[in-house]
């Protein structure tokens, strides 16, 4: 089921860019790109940026596995990982505006994520004063320099292939 | 599938702080209750590691010390977990309990009895015999747990519990889960022994360290397999019961003074 509205997204996602691309609409904008900020804490994900937009799913699909039924608690790929780093400083949450981190490409892609049904979106504590984040803090000032940065449609056709 | 497989190793000062904590503990350990600690120190297993079968996490509930009225383990149980107490519910019927009090009487001498009731982390659990897809396990450790990511929240489990320990998820929880407990809408859930605790090298409960805090000390939360530690100790000395023990269900939490 998963793999077919994954499917399904991908066919969406490549439709709309074609129907973004073409004449009219994209003088009018289309539709609004995703929102990409840096993370608060660190300088590199866990993989490159390409291998994580590919393929961020594989890996918290295999690490959900291994952590629920046999209570591995690596935190490479895990998911509370994601979200200790990847939380908006404005909501604190990966997902809870339009802008924030997960949401903001799964919306352009139009695929529904499910996790946060049961997860939660926020890291332990706020995100300013979370522990994990104080020796990092001295990168504030950069991050602050090249705070967000839009995907262009071209990139996000190449994800989509 | 390799370059997928987790590389605790690469992250960065992780055993590091796993040493550290556990040198942490052991000083504080020491300082406290030596015996006690040093054992916990010595189940916090690398984070990398599956739980093993060589552990099997139990308990003792001793219902003399269990006191009427308190309701310590039950409170503690649901600030770590997460779940809404009952009695601030907006529909306290369904509301999720992960752990109860009971309070039992006698008819003939009028004996009361109080003992908190919870999964009783069966040895051959009959939820997990008959959930139909596989969401409802026991961990090698012994931990009986509701793979969320796979429950359907059919209730069969519920059902199929003698104890009427699992609850099932009814309404949105909103984002109010906490960040080590997922839970959510449509999934059946019960008490996990604390697994994050655990897995987290703790060594015990929420409500067996609030009983403790408030002087009770009627849970007692630890590895049944390993006969040094303190509740093989305490098995070995109290006479202790199953409730349903005619069930033959060998669960991990045995009762004192039932």
């Amino acid at each position: 089921m998963k793999r077919l509205l994954a499917l399904g997204a991908v066919v969406l996602t490549t439709a709309t860019l074609a129907w973004a691309g073409s004449g009219d609409l994209a003088k009018a904008g289309g539709a609004p790109k995703p929102v990409i900020t840096k993370a608060v804490k660190g300088d590199q994900c866990v993989e490159p940026n390409d291998f994580m937009r590919r393929n961020h799913m594989k890996l918290l699909k295999h690490q959900r596995d291994e952590t629920v039924i046999d209570g591995v608690r690596t935190k490479k790929y895990a998911l509370k990982e994601c979200i200790n780093c990847h939380a908006s400083e404005k909501t604190g949450s990966v997902a809870a505006s339009k802008d924030d981190f997960c949401v903001s490409c799964h919306s352009y892609a139009a695929v529904k994520i499910d996790c946060f049904d049961c997860h939660s979106t926020k890291p332990q504590g706020s995100v300013a004063m979370h522990p994990l984040n104080a020796d990092t803090a001295h990168y504030k000032h950069r991050l602050a320099a090249q705070a967000t940065s839009r995907v262009s449609a071209e990139e996000m056709a190449g994800i989509a292939q | 599938m390799s370059e997928m497989k987790p590389m605790s190793d690469n992250t960065p000062g992780s055993p590091e702080r796993r040493r550290f904590i556990g040198v942490a503990t052991a000083a504080a350990g020491l300082a406290l209750a030596p015996g006690v600690m040093l054992i916990e120190v010595a189940h916090g297993r690398p984070e990398d590691q599956a739980a093993s079968a060589a552990v099997r996490w139990g308990m003792l509930v001793d219902a003399t010390k269990c006191v009427a009225d308190c309701n310590e383990c039950v409170s503690a149980c649901s600030t770590e977990n997460g779940w809404t107490p009952v009695a601030e519910s907006k529909h306290p019927r369904q509301a999720p309990q992960w752990i109860r009090k009971l309070e039992l009487q006698d008819p003939l001498t009028q004996l009361e009895t109080n003992l908190p009731m919870m999964c009783q982390h069966c040895g051959e659990p009959p939820c997990v015999d008959v959930c139909p897809t596989g969401a409802s396990f026991k961990r090698a450790d012994g931990i009986v747990l509701v793979n969320r990511h796979t429950c359907i929240g059919c209730r069969y489990c519920m059902m199929a519990c003698p104890y009427k320990a699992r609850s099932l998820v009814h309404e949105p929880l909103n984002d109010t889960q906490k960040p080590d407990v997922p839970r959510g809408i449509g999934c059946v859930e019960a008490c996990t022994f604390c697994v994050q605790k655990v897995d987290r090298g703790d060594g015990n409960t929420a409500c067996a360290e609030a009983c403790t805090k408030a002087g009770h000390n009627a849970i007692l939360f630890g590895d049944m397999n390993d006969p040094e530690s303190e509740i093989s100790k305490r098995l070995r000395e109290l006479p202790t019961k199953q409730v349903r023990a005619d069930l033959n269900l060998n669960t991990g939490i045995r009762h004192h003074g039932i």
